[in-house]
């Protein structure tokens, strides 16, 4: 087992006050809190945090951490002394802590800073991320997942094991939306019932749609007649390719409607077409002379509310 | 696990319609907590004029994180509300990008 820096973890000095102890803390949680950080290895971080401040901010487990005096290093290998007894109250969930912690200190009492919001030995609450794409929540979609799971072992230790899972995500999700699946998240304590899973769902970036709730929008390149004479042209939809009609006189940055082509919901969302004019390279004598005869026949000026403004 | 039955969840999205009973159950909080919570306006009850209160199947994310900011970073409830708030503001911020 890898010995646990309490003090590195929390970035504080050996001899630091309790006081410096409980700021350390709130200013990490407040940091790595899985709900507010954009750290990757944020529910990592804040759990060793968690462990750590359970050490330090109880005097008697920190006097008996300090015994072990400041010989060992994170990370380094390590076995407690054979003459090592710390009588620890009550029981705490198995794995909550790392391997190391429960060898020091057993099933400590981990209700005073109510780290668990379960009651009557319900099992923990489980979260993950699931990622899927536009056309999968369109559509709806299975997924296998693996989810690492703590559980008590025969001899009480606790064991980590991997569970399958194979789910159905409804037609029809958004970013964001969560999915429960009760009774699916850690076993519970002594009999109690299991927590539940909550599945978030991640839509993974499409090449063509950009989502906004359960709408998508779609950049439609045209060229400059069908921008000024109308047209209709193909374009894709969630559900194929549908006709769109382009009305005369249309300019770049506009946007279009297609009613009802966005995800399924009651109501489903819509598509929007932004159209971007996009103007063909003159590569020759005679296209060059056509944008020049343009010039003179229609002339315009695109930054005359520019110039109005300075 | 069978590959041929997929487990099917709930969504918890404005369709789905909780009473305050299932809400607690769906959080893993006391009732207290919500009321307090609807004190706050971190949940919503679809007609706070009625009797019996139902909410929609967003409270309960937001009930979920709002009690894990309360109890892990040691803020009160009104803390617990501004941090939300800013939070779903990020998140339609980097969701326009």
């Amino acid at each position: 087992m890898k010995f646990k820096d309490y003090y590195e973890l929390m970035g504080v000095a050996r001899d630091a006050t309790q006081d410096d102890i409980k700021r350390a803390y709130r200013r990490l949680a407040r940091k790595y809190h899985p709900d507010v950080s954009k750290e990757d290895d944020a529910e990592e971080r804040f759990k060793e945090i968690g462990e750590a401040y359970e050490v330090l901010r109880d005097p008697e487990k920190r006097a008996a951490y300090d015994e072990l005096g400041s010989r060992w290093k994170e990370g380094q290998e390590f076995r407690p002394p054979p003459d090592w007894d710390f009588q620890s109250e009550g029981v705490r969930d198995a794995g909550a802590f790392s391997d190391f912690f429960e060898n020091l200190f057993g099933g400590a009492s981990g209700h005073a800073g109510g780290r668990r919001s379960t009651f009557r030995g319900k099992g923990f609450d489980r979260q993950a991320d699931v990622g899927i794409t536009l056309e999968e929540a369109f559509r709806g979609a299975e997924r296998t997942l693996s989810l690492e799971q703590v559980v008590s072992g025969a001899d009480g230790r606790p064991q980590s094991r991997t569970r399958q899972l194979n789910v159905r995500i409804p037609a029809g999700v958004t970013e964001g939306q969560q999915i429960r699946l009760a009774g699916q998240g850690d076993p519970g304590i002594g009999g109690g019932p299991s927590g539940d899973l909550f599945l978030r769902v991640r839509l993974l970036p499409h090449g063509l749609f950009k989502v906004n709730g359960k709408d998508v929008e779609l950049e439609l390149p045209v060229t400059p007649w069908e921008a000024a004479l109308g047209a209709t042209v193909r374009v894709p939809t969630l559900v194929g390719k549908v006709d769109l009609r382009i009305p005369k006189g249309s300019q770049s940055g506009q946007q279009l409607r297609l009613k009802g082509k966005g995800l399924a919901g009651k109501p489903p969302g819509d598509q929007h077409v932004v159209l971007k004019v996009v103007t063909p390279a003159a590569q020759n004598e005679a296209q060059e002379e056509l944008y020049r005869e343009m010039a003179k026949i229609m002339p315009m000026n695109p930054r005359e509310s520019l110039e109005r403004e300075s | 696990m069978s590959r041929d039955n997929p487990l099917i969840g709930v969504l918890l999205d404005e369709s789905l319609t909780l009473t305050l009973h299932e809400l607690c159950e769906y959080c893993g909080v006391e009732e207290s907590v919500v009321i307090e919570m609807v004190r706050e306006g971190i949940a919503e009850p679809i007609d706070d004029a009625s009797t019996e209160w139902q909410f929609t199947g967003r409270s309960v994310a937001r009930i979920r994180i709002a009690y894990r900011l309360r109890r892990d970073l040691e803020v009160n409830m009104a803390g617990a509300a501004l941090a939300l708030e800013l939070l779903e503001e990020i998140e339609t911020l980097r969701k326009r990008r």
